[in-house]
């Protein structure tokens, strides 16, 4: 085939240096915050290993009782006994443990950045390209970079989970705020109201819903990148998985994916419902 | 002095209103502006003045420019030029701050589909312009829960908005514009939403608050009718103008062009028209207790009359004397028509609706006296000069 005489734009390159501005002058800052942010994951699950197992799972499937009804409380009931009966309920608590914080983080940043995504034209303008780079970007190659600033381990895995998890967080917020019908917002500025009045008092109590529908995308999003993670140390049921595919063993790789589809269904009806009981 | 006064106010809606207006005044039509430059005149030179209490209500279809005329009083939609005073001070000058000011203590708002908010209970839905304005939590509900039992919702405060029918819900929009006490309600199509019988009601609960309470009211709406009921004034706007300002009466007796002609074709006349419009003054028709009977028989003579109205020396009505009783007195010789009043006739005021009057007519056949609120005789009315005035609205 005939070489074409235009050269290659070195794009690669330019991520590398760019990255490595990045890593020189910032990564004393991550790798700072890396060791107590470790420390703070371990002691939860150290924290939730010191109760007996089976008094998580009634706690657990009491809150599933209280939030979603008979039929979730039995589901977790079953689901949790089942992956202590696998003996993966240390791996369980701590892909759990993951993935709450990372919600948390996610939720934490996403939902101020929706408000200014809705209430800003410009702030939208940057911020609708930049998700969907943060959505379709394969989910992998947000672990290479992660690495040389919070090193290898549970913290570039929390790192990537929450860049991965955040986008529905902040698009749903965005659009639950978009979505209050414009009466309501005349409404309020006939009232006088400030545009924080407008927003606390109307706006994000009428979002409640839809921000916790993104919610329950990001814990979803969460859950799955963190079975990612476990190629750079995350641990829990991923780590499971991973060490099944390294020694080509089905039944073990198997086990553990039904121990995440558990947890994710857990997860999944409890927090869908704490959103619908809001209104 | 007036509490709203609009001059030459022009709204036009894109990014170059100047263009636009340099258009206008041209004498290019809306059309031809819209075509050329994109942009869309939603108001043409408006002008007029609101006084203290009054209702003044602007008629007109969608895309009149009603709704954005009401926007523009409370600035929810910016006017693009002319002036808004309110009470003396002109609101399209004041900053973001002044204007919150002016929108937490001057106006109440009440909109087409209740806009309540449906995550707050009606008692927080009826605090929420209090709430605005940081009053201590103990009074404004206080307020909010009189203001509630104003409009007749006691007992419905932990409610959700979803739980009322639609009349229930206006009362609550009703109801949280009134509880910050403003001077100026602002209606917008208040009551366009909800079916006719439930709005003929909450029509007559508006006037009868209004009787009490003497704000200065906006009221914008679509429906004649409902404009003719309730203005002390009407507006009538046509693409962005004002066709015709005017009380109900004027608008119906004189319409100024063909357009609000076409509107009031299919009003009921009779009640919109008061007596007011057909009052005949004339002091032959009044006799005194001490005229002499053969002086009362000469004024019938003249006037043609079957009775005539007695009065005091002050005009206040007494009753009627018949013509056949004045005659039998002469015969007799009496000193004074002072024994043969008859006082139970029924009276009607200027502003009684020709509706009214005409059941009225219909059962006394003869004319009635008209008297003010302190019974002083102002004229009479009979039933023929009802046929022609009716026959004069009919007229083309």
């Amino acid at each position: 085939m005939k070489e074409f005489s235009v050269p290659k734009l070195p794009l690669d390159d330019w991520i590398d240096q760019s990255l490595a501005f990045l890593t020189e002058h910032f990564a004393f800052f991550t790798k700072s915050i890396s060791e107590p942010l470790e420390d703070i994951i371990e002691g939860i699950v150290e924290g939730l290993m010191y109760f007996p197992v089976w008094v998580l799972i009634i706690f657990f499937s009491l809150i599933g009782w209280r939030v979603a009804g008979n039929k979730v409380a039995l589901g977790t009931l079953i689901g949790l006994s089942l992956l202590w009966n696998l003996r993966l309920w240390e791996a369980t608590l701590e892909t759990f443990t993951l993935v709450i914080v990372a919600t948390f983080i996610a939720v934490l940043v996403g939902i101020p950045i929706g408000i200014l995504a809705a209430i800003s034209k410009k702030a939208n303008h940057v911020l609708m390209p930049l998700m969907d780079f943060m959505q379709t970007m394969p989910a992998f190659v947000y672990l290479i970079p992660a690495i040389p600033f919070f090193g290898l381990g549970v913290v570039s895995a929390l790192f990537s989970t929450v860049i991965f998890a955040m986008p529905p967080a902040i698009r749903l917020t965005c659009l639950g705020i978009k979505q209050v019908p414009t009466e309501l917002i005349e409404a309020a500025d006939a009232f006088g109201s400030t545009r924080f009045q407008k927003l606390m008092k109307v706006q994000f109590p009428l979002a409640i819903p839809t921000i916790m529908a993104g919610i329950n995308q990001t814990i979803m999003l969460a859950l799955s990148m963190v079975v990612i993670a476990a190629m750079i140390g995350a641990g829990g049921l991923g780590g499971e998985v991973w060490k099944a595919i390294q020694r080509l063993e089905a039944g073990m790789g198997f086990q553990a994916g039904i121990a995440i589809v558990i947890l994710a269904m857990i997860l999944d009806r409890i927090s869908q419902k704490i959103g619908q009981r809001k209104m | 002095m007036e509490k709203i006064k609009i001059v030459k106010l022009t709204k036009i809606f894109g990014p170059h209103p100047e263009k636009a207006l340099q258009l206008l005044t041209e004498g290019k039509s809306k059309d031809d502006i819209f075509n050329k430059t994109g942009q869309v005149i939603a108001l043409t030179d408006i002008s007029f003045e609101i006084p203290e209490g009054e209702i003044l209500v602007v008629m007109g279809l969608s895309g009149s420019g009603k709704s954005t005329l009401i926007r523009c009083i409370n600035r929810l939609i910016d006017p693009s030029f002319g002036q808004i005073f309110i009470d003396g001070i002109d609101i399209t000058t004041l900053d973001h701050h002044a204007l919150l000011e002016l929108r937490r203590h001057k106006f109440g708002m009440v909109f087409q589909n209740f806009a309540l908010f449906p995550h707050r209970c009606i008692l927080n839905n009826v605090e929420y312009g209090l709430e605005i304005q940081q009053i201590d939590k103990a009074l404004r509900q206080e307020k909010a829960k009189e203001t509630i039992k104003l409009v007749g919702l006691e007992g419905w405060e932990e409610a959700m908005p979803s739980q009322l029918s639609g009349g229930m819900q206006q009362r609550v929009g009703l109801a949280r514009a009134l509880a910050i006490d403003p001077d100026i309600l602002l209606m917008d199509e208040a009551f366009s939403a909800l079916d006719p019988l439930i709005r003929n009601d909450m029509q007559n609960e508006l006037m009868s608050l209004q009787a009490r309470m003497k704000k200065t009211i906006l009221f914008i709406t679509h429906d004649l009718d409902e404009a003719l009921k309730l203005g002390d004034r009407v507006v009538m706007m046509k693409d962005g103008q004002v066709v015709q300002i005017g009380t109900p009466e004027e608008i119906i007796l004189a319409p100024t062009n063909h357009y609000v002609k076409q509107f009031i074709e299919n009003v009921d006349k009779s009640k919109v028209l008061t007596v007011n419009a057909i009052l005949t003054q004339n002091h032959h028709i009044i006799a005194y207790p001490d005229n002499k009977p053969d002086t009362v028989l000469l004024q019938f003579r003249k006037e043609n009359l079957p009775y005539l109205f007695v009065v005091q020396r002050d005009n206040t009505l007494i009753g009627i004397v018949q013509r056949e009783a004045v005659r039998n007195a002469v015969e007799r010789g009496d000193k004074s028509i002072a024994n043969l009043i008859q006082e139970n006739i029924p009276t009607v005021t200027g502003t009684t609706p020709l509706k009214t009057l005409i059941a009225l007519l219909a059962k006394w056949s003869g004319p009635l006296p008209v008297v003010d609120n302190s019974r002083k005789v102002q004229g009479m009315v009979d039933s023929h000069s009802v046929l022609v005035v009716l026959a004069e609205t009919e007229k083309d």
